[in-house]
């Protein structure tokens, strides 16, 4: 195992209330890693960035899963240049709800992902080429272990909190059963115990796009400098689509135009201000992720059923977390609905588990999660901020 | 401590697995997790008040009452404990049913229609009692089934549902010897442990 500086990022603010600079880091770990597929990792790298300081008694420590599309950049800026901080800096931050200030927050690019953790994109050591479609099939679990061993090159005994939206909801879960003893409490927002048939459905449509496009080459397009970019494009406008909510796409786009008109007496075509956005939307995605981590990681999300090694009863499963539970649905979700988080919650409530469940009305839909909500904020703040007392020096 | 929280606590053993149906801001939670360590959650569907018990460290679930109870496991708390809100709830008659399926015993405490105070206003007056305790009018009151003592007890005898204690507060939030000589007349509040 070898890996640059553990503990502290930098931190120059650019404003009172964000991280500022933050600067990623690598662990190498060479001990065999077995997968739930059965094959192994001979090694693997992870990236990963923290913020804040861990405390004397190393029990501050945070640890954020990441979503699909997600990577380990969770907040601030990599330089003063960047447009965008990282894709949670609203939640993670000095003052935030998940305050740097009072937690020693870690987040990981998880392996099979495409930002620098071993994944397709990167070289088997074996073969000397790209990993590509030969990249072993990942489980949740596989992530929930590897963030163990980063945990432990961290040397941190137990994560004050675990906290994942979607399908770093699915991993937070994964922890609470897995290593029950190492988390104390588990925060688990917009997720489920399980994808829907419809979840799955959309998947597929996503999927389809990719493996069709005459650019993927089988999934080997890294060996000939070539990527399935419309393919990703179209399961990215798939999936954007499920995951804003009818309301929030009729109050942004409605039926405006972008390009022609509904003259009468005019032959053009037009473009609606909802198809560009998802043009957009697609295109900027397919440049930055990678196709082979997008198949990966939805078949990962179609996998994950929490309870079916527990005779498929999420009684039993939670009866094995010791963790308390803080649960968090999002009224306009209907891609992991308000519904599939209440199964999870009296799931806990009959395993006789702490938890506090809230369903907060948004309009983002399933992308609420990431986007400013006051409630939502407060309540998160207010139940963290009781996690850090708990933590003390 | 308030009479009716002290009663309740009086009626809750440590350690309970308690479910507060309507648990409002938490005091009552607070108070059973601070005295009788408790593992209680409770029902509520005001964000604000969700947002007090969140900060006063205790457990809530934002999910209607009903939904809640239906998805719960039978006897899978020691309590349910519901305290004004029995009289809110569209069926009364059902949410009972469940609570008495999902707790091995309930605590229900409601505002009894009976007092003479009520009684009085209706009688004279010829409207809808509006009082300190009942400080609603007809249009805009969250309590859409009034009820009574002797309505209880005779439901509970009914139903075949067993009456295990019962303590009946005055206007003022006590007990006193008028409110246990003459109950239906002079209970303001009732508070009842039952079982089925």
């Amino acid at each position: 195992m070898n890996s640059t500086a553990p503990q502290q990022s930098p931190s120059s603010s650019d404003s009172q209330d964000s991280l500022g600079l933050v600067t990623p880091q690598s662990v190498v770990f060479n001990e065999p890693f077995v997968l739930a597929c059965g094959r192994e990792l001979s090694q693997f790298e992870l990236v990963y960035e923290t913020y804040g300081t861990l405390n004397a008694s190393r029990s501050n420590a945070v640890l954020i899963c990441h979503a699909l599309s997600g990577n380990h950049h969770a907040a601030g800026r990599h330089s003063a240049d960047d447009r965008k901080p990282g894709w949670w800096d609203h939640y993670v931050g000095p003052g935030k709800p998940i305050d740097t200030n009072c937690f020693f927050v870690v987040c990981a690019n998880n392996i099979g992902g495409c930002d620098g953790s071993t994944g397709p994109n990167t070289i088997n050591p074996e073969t000397n080429t790209f990993w590509a479609n030969d990249f072993p099939r990942l489980r949740v679990r596989d992530w929930v272990h590897s963030q163990h061993r980063l945990m432990t090159h961290l040397h941190i005994n137990q994560w004050a909190a675990v906290v994942g939206g979607s399908l770093g909801g699915m991993q937070a879960q994964r922890w609470s059963l897995e290593y029950p003893d190492k988390l104390r409490h588990c925060v688990i927002i917009a997720s489920a115990m399980r994808l829907s048939a419809q979840n799955i459905a959309f998947n597929n449509i996503a999927r389809q796009a990719i493996l069709n496009d005459p650019e993927f080459h089988d999934g080997r397009y890294l060996d000939k400098s070539t990527a399935p970019k419309l393919g990703l494009s179209v399961a990215r406008m798939v999936g954007h689509v499920t995951y804003i909510s009818e309301d929030t796409m009729a109050d942004r786009f409605g039926r405006e135009l972008r390009k022609g008109s509904f003259t009468q007496g005019v032959d053009e075509d037009i473009e609606f201000q909802i198809e560009s956005y998802l043009h957009y939307q697609g295109n900027s995605f397919s440049e930055k992720f990678d196709a082979n981590t997008y198949l990966l990681l939805t078949r990962a999300l179609e996998f994950f059923d929490l309870a079916r090694e527990y005779n498929h009863d999420p009684i039993k499963a939670f009866e094995h977390a010791t963790c308390k539970f803080f649960v968090v649905a999002f009224s306009s979700d209907w891609r992991f609905s308000p519904e599939r988080s209440r199964d999870m919650v009296q799931a806990m409530l009959a395993a006789k588990k702490q938890v506090t469940y809230v369903e907060v009305q948004s309009d983002y839909g399933h992308d609420a999660f990431l986007v400013p909500n006051e409630r939502y904020e407060q309540n998160l703040r207010t139940y963290l901020s009781h996690v850090a007392k708990e933590c003390g020096e | 401590m308030r009479v009716d929280l002290k009663t309740v606590e009086q009626w809750v053993v440590n350690d309970a697995h308690i479910l507060d149906l309507g648990c409002g801001d938490g005091t009552l939670l607070a108070m059973l997790n601070d005295k009788k360590n408790v593992n209680g959650v409770g029902v509520e569907i005001n964000p604000e008040k969700i947002q007090a018990c969140i900060e006063k460290h205790v457990q809530v679930i934002e999910v209607d009452m009903s939904i809640a109870l239906e998805n719960c496991v039978d006897n899978g708390f020691d309590v349910v404990i519901m305290t004004q809100s029995l009289q809110v709830v569209r069926h009364p008659n059902e949410i009972l049913d469940h609570v008495l399926r999902v707790g091995k015993e309930a605590i229900i405490a409601f505002p009894n229609f009976a007092h003479w105070s009520s009684r009085l206003y209706l009688a004279s007056k010829g409207k809808m009692p509006v009082s300190k305790n009942l400080p609603f009018s007809w249009f805009d009151t969250p309590n859409i089934h009034f009820f009574t003592l002797r309505d209880f007890e005779e439901y509970c005898k009914n139903q075949g549902i067993e009456v295990l204690d019962r303590c009946v507060l005055n206007s003022n939030n006590k007990p006193d010897a008028l409110s246990k000589f003459l109950p239906n007349v002079f209970g303001s509040t009732a508070i009842y442990r039952i079982k089925r």
